[in-house]
């Protein structure tokens, strides 16, 4: 068995957002980058799979769209213990260009699992892995928050508004990772970060595809009011205050 | 000259420090209070591999830089300096000792079991009556042919406890006074070694010290350090060594007390405005910032001239002294600036304070690194 | 041309959620000056279907397959594709709720419609189609701009509220066409939590951090919730220390949240945290500690000890509830 996993760049969560070029664009300033927080966890879970596998699951490939810059990005994932890593030659422009890059190159890899986060930190988009599936014409199965492999079978478990589901799902299949996978990301090992440079690392030119979708500018949550202070000995003022001012009681 | 780091070094400051903030923070001030010694923190640590980050990979080491080595020591001791004095002492006193003035046959039966932390080393220098000046050891070690007999006491020894591969100094021609001294290996369940209670210290409380007694102790004449005489020059050179770790713990120490201070700065207010507005508050925070960035990079300069093979003696003998120094006088401003919270343990400066107190004192006090330093411009 | 919701439906009852999608879908077909079509997919009754009428529909499809009693991906994503080509939708438009997130990408790819999830306001703009999202967790908005023909939404919980328009919409059904490579997922086991109100429908959340000191004093936090019908939540380290069940973790890799009031009781209100609950319309901090970065996003603050000013609060809400 093959697995992928498909890595998002992102900021690292505690940036503090900017936009320049009249807010038309993220400010990467200064900005860590760091391997998409589900993403990681995606990561996590897929090599305890394969340590806990006997030799059946073969290979755990990381896959991104990216410029150079997303190198580092690729080989921590390598340093944590992903097999190889392909990056596709592109900035990513929308959820439907990267899943269609991603798509592309690995049609004919016979990867029987890929594995993507809910969503990115950054742009929010939970896209890419549904779109993957569709452009590959194969089941996925989202909000996943427990993949096992039992035999030849695959059993998720899927968080629904209210409850959760069990699944079993025909191989290859896209399944979209959310929290409770794996319980923390790993931090790669000093073993692991000296190896990283020797594992493969293969750039791909992306294909010829458009985008859907562009951003037009962004902007920052308007500041808040000052927050009112009341006595701790006096709740009922608390209570009527929502009652009355914020009337959300 | 180039002030960049590695991808690689970046990801192994990444990794201390996700260790340190993931792990350590959690149970830092219990550890602390109950002098309790971070065994699940040693094992997770061992894993990483930060337990034998510069040995060669053919003892199962890192292969690492000293550079990296420093990284990770300043990360893990923003947060905890316990850890950091368990891992410099089995990085870079024993394995770093046994790999530099071992023989083949000592580095393959004991490196690959330090460098993994399967193993912990401890290095057993200071006597009750021999701190600062080493040249004063009364523990003997009695050539008796095939083996030597060892009698005597050594005291502060991080690591006693849990550690149990020892370096141990020690006198075998005491009329040869310090070259006659040696350095053997042995290991801690070897027949005769005892161990004094456990020191109840003001800081680093949460890594063992003890007192170690040895009474008629045979060690193995293989397990000998280097031609015979050979031991004061050993503890030496390998301390020379040894303090690039200890400065980088003090570097962190101080840059850690910086970042909590920054943090508190810009959080607490006072006068209707946060006390970062305040200038008394503001300079001192720019002080405490130059300071720290002088220490890291005595530090840096220390580890780059060791890591390109060229004579670093004096460079981490300053970095030592300047890098203690100075964090005692962060880590004392950081308090001062958290003002009462700065005083109770929940805040963590004031550990970051008394710990900061050792880093001027243990292997090498401020004033011995003086002396070398002065000794040697001196000299000529 | 015309707008398609789908509305989910849960053991055939529509929810505030549903009527909020059905809400704003009517505010873009007016925008658009166009119908309002809503697809149902599953057993819902006829009283059911028809409450839709009520936000604005003017058609609603009902698809009903004994295969499709639990969420398929490829099968739903497949319906509502052929739908939104039957009927001509150019504007597809779901939750960004679990459900939403499965379907939408499927059904973006079988359109080729320029997807923008988490939406959070009416378009500012049809022609061309411009319309505002959060991103970064909620730290950021931004504009996008969809240039293909097709569009497709997903409108974040509780960002544009219910609207009643009267309608006379009429309901017809639809029979789609599905093969075996539809079903390539199966479930085989579900389990419900009952009797809790849910974190992700909740108009009121109460929510505890580390400041509770241990998963032995939520009950305050639970007796509380209970009074107010109010979701239960925590923050992550909560969570992590396995104090709470992970599904209560909110904030930027937990559940993002909206209700009209959170109680945040011992959390300090770390970036993370603060990502998903910013959108709350009111938010009361209570803390010891009077630096707690959560104040700093409160709308009301309590400085004091969680143990003592919860129970405090408790018997004012009670007092309060039966006087009104």
């Amino acid at each position: 068995m093959k697995i992928l996993i498909c890595i998002s760049n992102v900021p690292d969560t505690t940036t503090k957002i900017r936009f320049v070029n009249d807010n038309k664009a993220f400010d990467t300033n200064g900005v860590q980058w760091i391997i998409n927080p589900w993403d990681e966890l995606a990561l996590t879970r897929a090599l305890e799979l394969k340590e806990g596998s006997g030799g059946k699951i073969e290979k755990v490939s990381v896959i991104s769209v990216g410029s150079h810059g997303a190198e580092p990005t690729l080989r921590k994932a390598l340093a944590i213990g992903a097999d190889d890593a392909i990056r596709i030659n592109a900035e990513p422009k929308d959820a439907y260009f990267v899943a269609s890059q991603i798509a592309a190159a690995i049609k004919d890899e016979g990867y029987d699992m890929i594995i993507a986060g809910i969503e990115s930190s950054d742009y929010n988009g939970s896209a890419v892995g549904g779109m993957i599936a569709e452009l590959l014409s194969i089941p996925n199965v989202s909000s996943v928050s427990k993949i096992d492999v039992e035999g030849d079978n695959v059993v998720l478990k899927r968080e629904i508004d209210g409850g959760s589901e069990v699944l079993a799902t025909q191989l290859p299949f896209v399944a979209i990772i959310q929290k409770g996978v794996a319980l923390e990301p790993r931090i790669p090992s000093m073993r692991g970060i000296m190896m990283a440079r020797q594992k493969p690392l293969k750039v791909v030119e992306p294909v010829e595809t458009e985008s859907l979708t562009e951003f037009v500018d962004f902007s920052l949550p308007p500041a808040k009011a000052a927050c009112k202070m009341v006595d701790p000995e006096n709740m009922k003022e608390l209570v009527n205050l929502l009652h009355t001012e914020a009337k959300v009681l | 000259m180039n002030f960049e780091f590695t991808e690689e070094q970046l990801m192994i400051r990444q990794a201390a420090r996700d260790f340190a903030q993931r792990d350590l923070i959690t149970d830092v001030i219990e550890r602390d209070y109950k002098a309790e010694y971070p065994t699940k923190h040693v094992k997770t640590m061992s894993e990483l591999g930060f337990m034998g980050m510069m040995m060669d990979p053919k003892y199962e080491g890192g292969g690492m830089d000293t550079v990296s080595y420093v990284l990770a020591m300043e990360e893990i001791s923003k947060v905890d300096s316990s850890v950091s004095v368990i891992m410099s002492v089995n990085n870079s006193l024993v394995c770093y000792g046994i790999n530099k003035y071992g023989t083949e046959e000592q580095k393959q039966k004991y490196l690959p079991d330090l460098a993994t932390g399967r193993k912990i080393g401890a290095f057993l220098l200071s006597e009750p009556e021999a701190g600062s000046d080493a040249t004063m050891q009364r523990t003997t070690a009695e050539d008796k042919g095939d083996y030597y007999l060892v009698n005597g006491t050594k005291n502060w020894i991080t690591n006693a406890h849990s550690g149990s591969i020892y370096i141990l100094i020690a006198q075998t021609h005491p009329e040869k006074k310090h070259h006659g001294i040696n350095a053997f290996i042995l290991e801690k369940d070897t027949p005769g070694i005892s161990l004094g209670p456990h020191e109840d210290k003001m800081g680093m409380r949460s890594s063992d010290t003890h007192s170690v007694m040895f009474t008629d102790v045979k060690v193995p004449r293989e397990n000998r350090i280097g031609e015979d005489g050979f031991g004061f020059k050993f503890a030496m050179k390998t301390l020379e060594a040894g303090r690039i770790g200890i400065a980088a713990q003090a570097l962190g120490l101080a840059s850690g007390a910086l970042e909590r201070s920054i943090q508190y700065a810009k959080e607490r207010k006072a006068f209707g405005t946060e006390i970062a507005n305040h200038q008394a508050i503001a300079f001192k925070i720019a002080e405490m910032a130059v300071k720290v960035e002088n220490a890291r990079n005595l530090c840096l300069k220390a580890a780059w001239l060791k890591d390109n093979k060229k004579p670093f003696a004096i460079a981490s003998s300053m970095a030592k002294q300047y890098c203690a120094d100075i964090a005692m006088e962060v880590t004392t401003e950081a308090v001062q600036i958290h003002g009462g919270y700065g005083y109770v343990k929940e805040y963590h400066v004031e550990r970051l304070m008394r710990e900061a107190k050792l880093t001027q004192i243990y292997e090498g006090t401020s004033e011995i690194q003086k002396i070398v330093i002065s000794r040697t411009l001196l000299r000529d | 041309m015309s707008i398609l919701v789908y509305t989910e439906n849960w053991d055939g009852k529509f929810k505030k959620l549903s009527y909020e999608l059905v809400s704003y879908g009517k505010g873009i077909a007016d925008m658009m000056g166009t119908s309002l079509i809503v697809i149902s997919i599953g057993d819902v009754d006829q009283g059911e279907l028809k409450k839709l009428g009520d936000y604005g529909s003017d058609k609603i499809i009902e698809v009903k397959n004994g295969k499709l009693n639990h969420l398929i991906n490829s099968a739903y994503s497949s319906i509502i594709s052929q739908v939104a080509e039957k009927e001509g939708a150019t504007v597809v438009i779901l939750s960004n709720n679990f459900t939403g997130k499965a379907l939408a990408p499927r059904v973006s790819v079988k359109l080729k419609a320029g997807l923008v999830s988490g939406v959070n306001a009416m378009p500012s703009s049809t022609d061309p189609f411009i319309v505002q999202k959060k991103t970064f967790t909620g730290k950021a908005f931004a504009n996008v701009k969809i240039n293909s023909v097709n569009k497709i939404l997903t409108l974040a919980q509780n960002s544009y509220g219910i609207k009643e328009t009267e309608n006379k919409a009429r309901i017809e059904s639809f029979e789609p066409q599905l093969s075996d490579n539809d079903f390539r997922t199966e479930v085989k086991d579900v389990k419900k939590v009952t009797g809790k109100v849910l974190l992700t429908d909740a108009e009121i959340v109460v929510s505890g951090g580390r400041g509770m000191k241990g998963p032995e004093n939520w009950g305050p936090i639970e007796e509380l919730a209970g009074l107010l019908g109010a979701a239960t939540a925590c923050s992550r380290p909560v969570s992590d220390k396995g104090w709470r069940p992970h599904e209560e973790h909110t904030g930027q890799t937990g559940k993002i949240i909206a209700p009209n009031l959170y109680i945040a009781a011992g959390i300090s209100g770390a970036i993370q945290h603060l990502a998903g609950v910013s959108s709350s319309k009111c938010i009361v901090a209570i803390n010891k500690d009077h630096e707690a970065p959560i104040f700093e996003a409160a709308d009301y603050g309590v400085i004091g000890d969680v143990q003592k000013v919860l129970p405090d609060l408790i018997e004012a809400v009670k007092e309060f509830k039966s006087e009104n």
